[in-house]
């Protein structure tokens, strides 16, 4: 027997013990350079004609190291990095790393600070969900939505230039609150923005959710059951369309969410057009809990008690926040000094790829790019 | 010299029919020219109106709005290198555009733009038409097996397996619009793509309303197969992007690539134009038997030369909002002689012995311009149907629909026939 040296190799061995010309089997690498793998994945397919047997991801063309830069760095320098991560949903990926330092200093912002958070981390939910949408019905084909998309999330981009001077890697939180104080007519703008934004939201919808080709490329593809998702550590949107009622901001309320009504869409299926109807609730939901917090915003400071040199004591934190693909976790240990000792991250896309090989198994090639594109994974978290 | 010219202007036959080799030869020069033309104006209107849909301005650089941008991207394929697979199988590789490109183009040799408006009139047309037209799959199934790669494969696989399944619906419509010409005195129909307008004509009717709702159905199932023929959202499997990268052509560039897409629009053209003949009245102008009156024939025959005058005057218009920055001022210009043009070419067009002449021309140009924009509208409205699904709506649906309508209207058809014989017997 040869040395399996191919990657393939977890692939069932017996099967490719087959003769060497087997015409019923294709191996097609999907990817790094692919148009709908969202960047730089590579996904080995095997296929029978158009089915797919089986596939393996192969990840790790956009490492760059972030957790060991953690190391090196103080926990105010290493801030900004974490915004490149998901770099669709940086500000999310702040506010878990800014509330993981402050748990492990022993520090809370200030309310005022936490309103303004959440306005931004929803706001980001928003951005996040519309690039879903938009280079998901790309993948599946329907090029429009993309624009519509794009068109919308160009006025929450503007808010955030407007507050911190960036799109897209904000850096807009600083670990104790915040460092800047919101601009003028902040508060108008983003109650502009919420009554510009909901009905786009229904245009996106009547685009897509009763479009026949869309329902029957979407609906029973890539099922995933509720036991699935939590054997596999699943979570987020994905989660949640397969019955799981598990969002952190009401599981383990973080930031001041627990002061603010909105509900948990769930569906019931786990399919892909489940998981559409989801991500579509989510960003209505979004809309309200930011004019909760709009119409609540308190006076006052913005920033807490937070030491020039941030020693924290001894000890290891996790803090996970509901970022927009699922639970992104922070685990950070320290020894006393002013670097973390070991930062690690739960970065929920790459915990959610996992799940690809089983969603695919027995459907049509066309079903992988739906699937990869109904997990919105963005391969600079999956890599960091 | 003058005589020949002159035989033909009154003659009542397609060149080719009345044997004239030279009048034959210039309308297949002008039919290719006429055909790369309205590809290149295709492609700046498919980016345009797309564009439009998207909430974008697409191209606006090159050329006054763009106008100049196929031009560019021609220039620029022509001037590529010419890539070929070390491991792909040269002639065939080769011979693949080629015959894309060639089935794509000889089917315009039956194409009726008037009733003496073609290069032949051939008797078996539509069959002619159809069995050209699928010579493409072949082409293409070449071409994605040339390649030598997985994904070009696959696409070729999809294609020629998509083409052969719609091809029989397309039939089964096309055989209802057939027997709906034979209903005359005689009883005999006709597979020419002037007889089956002429027989509409007679009969009074365009065919899309024959025997209400069959003809419409028909027309519908033509439609949608059409579409999945041409490879065209929401049926591009063969190309779909996002999953086969490319699909056939991906191993494709430069000049060869242009000839697929120049292929792929002319076949679009090409079962636009099926439709228009079989089911909206070919170069029939609307309402040719109800408005009669030779004033009803004046106010249709001075249509082509409004439109041109139409086009110029928002050339005109777009002048006068064109920025007033010195950098604009070519393009101003451009855009100005440009309009100049069109307006002086609507004003040919109101010459009484040109309009006449012309009038068809522009009528069927109209209906299968319509169509164009019908697939770039599909294009921005539907996703992608998956490849089994593809295969149940040809197979499943649209078949069945076919063979139900042209049961149905070989009944109807024959029913006065029926009533003599048995009823009154």
């Amino acid at each position: 027997m040869t040395e399996p040296t191919s990657s393939l190799s977890h692939l069932d061995l017996q099967e490719r013990e087959k003769p060497f010309l087997d015409a019923n089997e294709l191996v097609i690498n999907m990817g790094p350079q692919h148009p709908a793998t969202h960047g730089v994945l590579r996904v080995i397919l095997r296929l029978d004609g158009e089915k797919v047997l089986g596939l393996e991801c192969v990840i790790g063309y956009l490492h760059r190291g972030v957790e060991k830069i953690a190391e090196n760095r103080t926990y105010t320098m290493f801030n900004p990095y974490v915004d490149r991560m998901d770099y669709v949903a940086a500000v999310s990926n702040g506010l878990g790393y800014c509330e993981a330092v402050e748990k492990l200093l022993g520090v809370e912002a200030p309310p005022r600070a936490q309103h303004v958070r959440v306005i931004l981390t929803e706001l980001n939910r928003l951005t996040s969900h519309q690039l879903w949408l938009g280079t998901h019905a790309l993948d599946i084909g329907a090029i429009t939505p993309l624009f519509y998309t794009f068109r919308d999330r160009e006025e929450i981009l503007k808010i955030f230039e407007k507050y911190c001077g960036a799109r897209l890697t904000t850096h807009a939180f600083r670990i104790g609150g915040l460092q800047y104080e919101t601009y003028d007519g902040f508060e108008t703008e983003v109650k502009n923005f919420l009554t510009f934004v909901a009905p786009k939201i229904d245009e996106y919808e009547e685009l897509l959710t009763t479009n026949r080709i869309w329902v029957e490329r979407t609906k029973g593809v890539g099922i995933l059951s509720g036991e699935d998702c939590i054997a596999l550590g699943v979570t987020g949107p994905v989660l949640r369309a397969s019955g799981v009622k598990w969002d952190l901001r009401k599981a383990q309320p973080y930031a001041n969410y627990k002061n603010f009504d909105f509900e948990i869409p769930v569906g019931q299926n786990g399919d892909t057009y489940d998981r559409y109807l989801v991500r579509m609730a989510e960003m209505r939901q979004s809309l309200r809990i930011i004019q909760q917090a709009v119409d609540a915003l308190p006076e006052g400071p913005i920033m807490a008690k937070v030491p020039k040199v941030m020693k924290p004591p001894v000890g290891e934190v996790y803090h996970s926040i509901e970022a927009p693909k699922g639970e992104l976790g922070y685990f950070i240990v320290s020894d006393g000094s002013t670097q973390p000792y070991r930062l690690r991250v739960r970065p929920p896309s790459f915990v959610n790829l996992q799940a690809l090989d089983k969603m695919c198994r027995g459907q049509l090639v066309a079903d992988v790019i739906a699937v990869i594109g109904t997990l919105d994974i963005v391969l600079g978290e999956v890599d960091r | 010299m003058l005589d020949y010219v002159k035989s033909y202007l009154t003659s009542n036959l397609t060149p080719g029919s009345a044997g004239n080799m030279f009048w034959a030869f210039v309308y297949i020069v002008v039919i290719f020219l006429g055909l790369s033309v309205a590809v290149i104006a295709m492609n700046w209107l498919e980016r345009k109106i797309l564009a439009h849909m998207q909430v974008r301005l697409g191209p606006m650089r090159v050329g006054p709005h763009g106008l100049l941008q196929p031009i560019a991207d021609a220039i620029k394929l022509l001037l590529k290198e010419d890539i070929m697979p070390a491991e792909a199988d040269g002639f065939v590789f080769w011979m693949a555009p080629l015959l894309v490109v060639l089935a794509a183009f000889t089917v315009f040799i039956v194409v009726p733009f008037g009733p003496t408006h073609a290069v032949t009139d051939m008797n078996i047309g539509v069959l002619f038409m159809l069995g050209v037209s699928s010579l493409s799959a072949l082409g293409i199934v070449m071409a994605g097996w040339a390649s030598n790669s997985h994904y070009p494969l696959i696409g070729a696989l999809r294609s020629s397996a998509q083409m052969v399944s719609y091809e029989i619906a397309m039939g089964m419509a096309v055989i209802s619009a057939v027997m709906m010409t034979s209903l005359n005195q005689q009883g005999t129909g006709t597979l020419s793509m002037i007889g089956i307008v002429q027989a509409q004509q007679a009969q009074g009717v365009w065919f899309i309303f024959k025997f209400f709702p069959l003809g419409l159905v028909a027309f519908f199932i033509f439609a949608v197969a059409m579409v999945a023929e041409t490879n065209r959202a929401p049926f591009d499997l063969p190309e779909a992007e996002s999953e086969l990268t490319a699909g056939f052509h991906t191993e494709y560039s430069g000049f060869r690539w242009s000839l697929f897409f120049l292929a792929e629009y002319s076949a679009m053209i090409a079962v636009s134009s099926i439709a228009v003949t079989l089911w909206l009245g070919g170069w029939l102008r609307p309402f040719p038997n109800l408005l009669t009156t030779s004033k009803w024939d004046l106010f249709f025959s001075l249509f082509p030369g409004i439109t041109f005058l139409f086009l110029a005057g928002m050339c005109f218009y777009s002048t006068v909002r064109m920025p007033k920055h010195p950098l604009f001022r070519i393009q101003t210009i451009g855009l100005a002689g440009f309009g100049v043009v069109l307006g002086l070419i609507g004003l040919i067009l109101f010459i009484p012995a040109v309009r006449e002449r012309v009038q068809d021309i522009y009528w069927f140009s109209m209906k299968v311009a319509a169509f164009m924009y019908l697939y770039i509208w599909y294009r921005g409205t539907f996703p992608r149907y998956r490849f089994d699904q593809l295969m149940k709506v040809g197979w499943k649906i649209l078949l069945p629909m076919g063979l139900g309508v042209l049961i149905l209207t070989a009944g109807v058809g024959l029913w006065p026939l029926i009533q003599q014989t048995i009823w009154n017997r």
